[in-house]
């Protein structure tokens, strides 16, 4: 296959990235191969580093062939033969036995696909910490977002798409891309992984999916710790965002129980780089370890914090706070912070 | 040169460089952003998250933030000091509680930013790592407790050449910590106490034992400050770096109680006169063909020795066998001049104000403790620095700079020789200008030796000393000693002789010199030093009647001349 008609077939399926951030990717390759380097690399994300997040585990654990194919068409479309298939080390311990005798055959073929293994953690698949690390500098984040295909790894553009991203572009290569996407479904039934229609509802998935709960519930959606809150109704009207997950809670969850899972993830998950994030999250971690049983949560104290995290954190991470803390507090408890 | 732009901050016009930064702009025309990550010496961190700025409706960090044309830069927004606000509050939680340094009064950044902003510090709970100190040697210590991991201190390690510091582990656990490498370990520069804005890392105050010993009637304190001191002190008074303020100071130290006042100027030149002797000797078996190792190494900064004894043992030869000069005059003062005053010499109490984390770790060495009159002395028994003496004057309601001149006691007299040591180039130039005479016989026929002055790290001359040509270098920092002594190791170049300097600038550029120490603020000391030698009459060290007269009385004592004017060294090992 020509390598144009690739990149035409990308566009026209509106193919996006799956890391979350839902870029564009004819766009992303378009600007790869309009850069002169002599040397690009091409680099698979599969940190998945966020709770609530397994669809890139089961992606590479049944369609690993595809992933890798993704990797190499994109290798072919910017003529290099080098790139890293950067994974979480929970996840190459499970999958060494089907990873490593694929990339030997590619080997064999001529493309370098070097594993790079990470300790597991959210900030590990943010971009700039994961070229740091794989530079072999500390796993933190870069300056404001240049891009990787500006700023790459040893001083080469890079291009860097999510587990899922790979596969589209396969499923697309072979005309069998049919507008889906992969979604973990938590706190039902029958929790996994399911592809589902990307223009799908919520609640619509979760019909199709039988896995609609008989329960009271709200539904946060794009992440277990930084997606958006959503109530039974508007489960009707909302579609997956971010990166593929549906995590169910019953209503009577309490206040309490569910911002300590977000503060608890943050707090743990912060890279300690800068104040808003490291300290910020500390704080409100806290501000609930602190709390009596029966007493009321400090929102004045919260408000604050979420505020300063959202603004002024170095990187996305610490600023992802906000989304789940605001649309818990506005959508469940009608509360604007 | 770089294009000039115009951009507008709060509506009012200023010229920048393309691609300086908004902060630098901003604290160029003075105009007020907190920031504590930031040193312009320094890599931008941007952590801190302080040196907030709107620009596009968004708020920024100012310091990564590159002025182009036409931009429109809020400083003052509400939002933005709630901001600065929030994250001072969370950065110092519990600072004023936990930090020994404000209970001291010495003069913090930190508490400096919370009064200006209106944070008390008691907003939000500090979480405690439960971390120990860490002492480096008896110069320097850390408390990963109050740390607010700007990372200045680990970069300034870095930059020096050392790289002992580190941040470790993430999350709210991320402290500073120090590097297990068995090969790397601290010289004690104390750069990253200058370049600590909250205290968490600092000297090891001799503070109190000071104050102790000022109240103490059996004793005689003498106070000798160092070259340096006396163009920087000013600064924590709120006046120009350079400005020499050493009269000021000797009236100073009478006011604290100090029986005599004498300088370390007085023991530079005593410094010189060793050194110059030991380099011309050196010089002469070269000419005449005999073996001998060159170059000689300059001794007189503890940082640079401890880095040969670590990380360069092959060199200890190399190194010359002066002591440094606080720790001639303090042998000086305590065997020659007590018994010309008879005195006791076991009453004194010698205190040495030094711009140096160094020199603390150097008082201590029990190598050079010497016997005299049936006493065991140490040369000096504590080191203040420029910092310490700033917050003792200042607890004492003394303001220095309103106070009037007087002279140091007779003893103290030194040479132009003597005031440029603290500039890097200065010893190098102070021993030229004997070694010439006791080679030739002759002075140098130009006193100032342009070559080996300045800021720059590595600086190579070749100086014509009667029909002989010697090659010299003057080295500052780690990092550029560590080229020379590679350049030597691999034969790429032959010197004869070498000044080496751990801080950058040399001394006038220590550890122990007040906050803010920026290469702009250095350059500034450096001319005040270089002004004091010019209007000396006397400029060599050897033709200073005093250091003459020392000698004279060592003269018959060749015993004890041995033991006050020369060590030696040895191989170290990490934390030694």
């Amino acid at each position: 296959m020509q390598q144009d008609d690739l990149l035409v077939k990308i566009e026209k399926a509106a193919l996006v990235g799956r890391g979350g951030a839902a870029f564009p990717v004819h766009l992303k390759w378009q600007r790869m191969k309009d850069l002169e380097n002599p040397k690009k690399y091409v680099v698979c994300n599969a940190s998945e580093g966020e709770i609530g997040v397994q669809k890139d585990f089961y992606i590479l654990q049944n369609f690993s062939e595809e992933v890798f194919k993704g990797m190499l068409l994109a290798m072919d479309f910017l003529e290099t033969k080098e790139g890293y298939l950067y994974i979480n080390k929970d996840y190459y311990q499970k999958l060494q036995s089907k990873i490593d005798p694929l990339l030997e055959l590619f080997k064999q073929k001529g493309y370098l696909i070097n594993i790079f293994v990470e300790e597991p953690s959210y900030i590990g698949g943010e971009t700039g910490s994961l070229l740091n690390a794989i530079e072999g500098k500390k796993t933190q984040p870069r300056f404001e977002s240049p891009s990787p295909s500006v700023l790459g790894i040893f001083g080469c553009p890079v291009l860097l798409h999510n587990v899922e991203t790979f596969y589209d572009v396969a499923r697309v290569a072979t005309d069998k891309f049919e507008k889906t996407r992969f979604s973990t479904i938590l706190g039902v039934q029958k929790e996994g992984v399911y592809r589902v229609n990307s223009d799908d509802k919520i609640a619509e998935v979760l019909r199709k999916t039988k896995n609609y709960p008989d329960f009271d519930f709200f539904v946060q959606v794009g992440g277990g710790a930084s997606g958006e809150i959503f109530t039974k109704s508007q489960a009707e009207e909302a579609s997956i965002s971010g990166c593929g997950s549906i995590e169910i809670y019953k209503s009577e969850i309490t206040s309490y129980q569910f911002l300590n899972k977000i503060f608890n993830f943050y707090e743990k998950e912060s890279c300690g780089k800068c104040t808003p994030c490291r300290d910020g999250s500390w704080q409100l971690k806290k501000l609930l370890e602190n709390l009596d049983l029966n007493s009321e949560m400090p929102w004045s104290k919260i408000k604050p914090i979420i505020k300063v995290m959202e603004k002024n954190s170095f990187c996305g991470l610490g600023k992802s706070i906000a989304l789940p803390v605001r649309s818990y507090a506005k959508n469940i408890l009608g509360i604007e912070i | 040169m770089p294009k000039t732009v115009t951009i507008y901050i709060d509506d009012k016009p200023y010229q920048a460089e393309e691609g300086q930064s908004v902060l630098q702009l901003a604290l160029a025309n003075k105009l007020d952003i907190p920031h504590l990550c930031y040193h312009e010496d320094l890599k931008i961190e941007a952590n801190c998250r302080l040196c907030l700025v709107e620009h596009e409706n968004k708020v920024t960090t100012s310091c990564t933030l590159k002025a182009s044309e036409g931009m429109k830069i809020n400083t003052k927004s509400n939002e933005l000091v709630e901001m600065r606000q929030e994250n001072l509050k969370l950065l110092l939680a519990s600072h004023t509680k936990n930090c020994p340094k404000c209970q001291k009064q010495l003069p913090c950044p930190a508490f400096a930013l919370m009064q200006k902003y209106g944070v008390t510090s008691e907003e939000y709970e500090r979480k405690m790592l439960d971390l120990a100190i860490h002492k480096m040697g008896g110069a320097a210590e850390f408390d990963p407790n109050l740390c607010v991991r700007c990372g200045r201190c680990v970069n300034s390690c870095a930059d020096i050449g050392i790289n002992f510091l580190k941040l470790e582990g993430v999350s709210s656990n991320s402290h500073l910590a120090y590097s297990e490498n068995p090969k790397v370990d601290c010289i004690y520069c104390g750069q990253c106490t200058v370049h600590c804005p909250v205290n968490a890392i600092r000297e090891q105050s001799h503070l109190e034992k000071v104050e102790a010993a000022l109240i103490d009637q059996d004793k005689i304190l003498i106070a000798q400050m160092a070259p340096s001191v006396r163009a920087s002190i000013g600064e924590e008074f709120g006046q120009e770096p350079g400005l020499n303020l050493e009269k000021k100071m000797f009236t100073a130290f009478r006011q604290l109680g100090f029986k005599k006042i004498f300088d370390v100027n007085m023991g530079a030149d005593i410094t010189t006169v060793v050194e110059a002797k030991e380099l011309s000797d050196r010089l002469r078996k070269k000419f005449a063909g005999e073996e001998v190792v060159l170059p000689m190494f300059t001794a007189c900064c503890p940082g640079w020795v401890k880095f040969v004894e670590f990380y360069y043992p092959d060199f200890i030869p190399n190194l010359t066998t002066a002591r440094s000069p606080h720790i001639h005059s303090g042998a000086a003062y305590k065997t020659w001049w007590a018994e010309k005053a008879g005195v006791d010499p076991s009453k004194i109490v010698m205190v040495s104000i030094m711009p140096c984390t160094s020199k603390k770790y150097e008082s201590e060495m029990e190598k050079l403790s010497f016997e005299f009159q049936g006493h065991k002395l140490k040369p000096v028994d504590y080191v203040l620095t420029t910092r310490e003496m700033a917050a003792l004057l200042k607890k004492n309601k003394i303001d220095l700079p309103n106070l009037a001149d007087s002279e140091a006691d007779l003893e103290g007299e030194y040479s132009g020789a003597g005031a440029i040591y603290g500039a890097s180039g200065g010893v190098m130039e102070s021993a030229l200008r004997s070694a010439a005479y006791m080679l030739t016989g002759q002075e140098l026929p130009k006193l100032e030796l342009e070559e080996v002055r300045g800021m720059k790290g590595i600086k190579r001359a070749t100086i014509k000393i009667g029909d002989k040509e010697i090659k010299v270098a003057v080295v500052a920092t780690a990092r550029n000693a560590r080229n020379v002594l590679e350049e030597i190791k691999h034969g790429k170049e032959t010197y004869d002789y070498i000044e080496f300097m751990a801080c950058p600038g040399g001394c006038i550029g220590g550890g122990g010199q007040p906050l803010t120490s920026t290469a702009a603020i250095i350059k500034k000391r450096i001319a005040g030093l270089y002004s004091i030698d010019a209007k000396k009459t006397v400029r060599r060290a050897h033709e200073n009647k005093i250091v003459q007269e020392f000698f004279s009385y060592l003269a018959d004592k060749p015993s004890l001349a041995s033991k006050i004017l020369y060590t030696s060294f040895s191989e170290k090992n990490k934390f030694e």
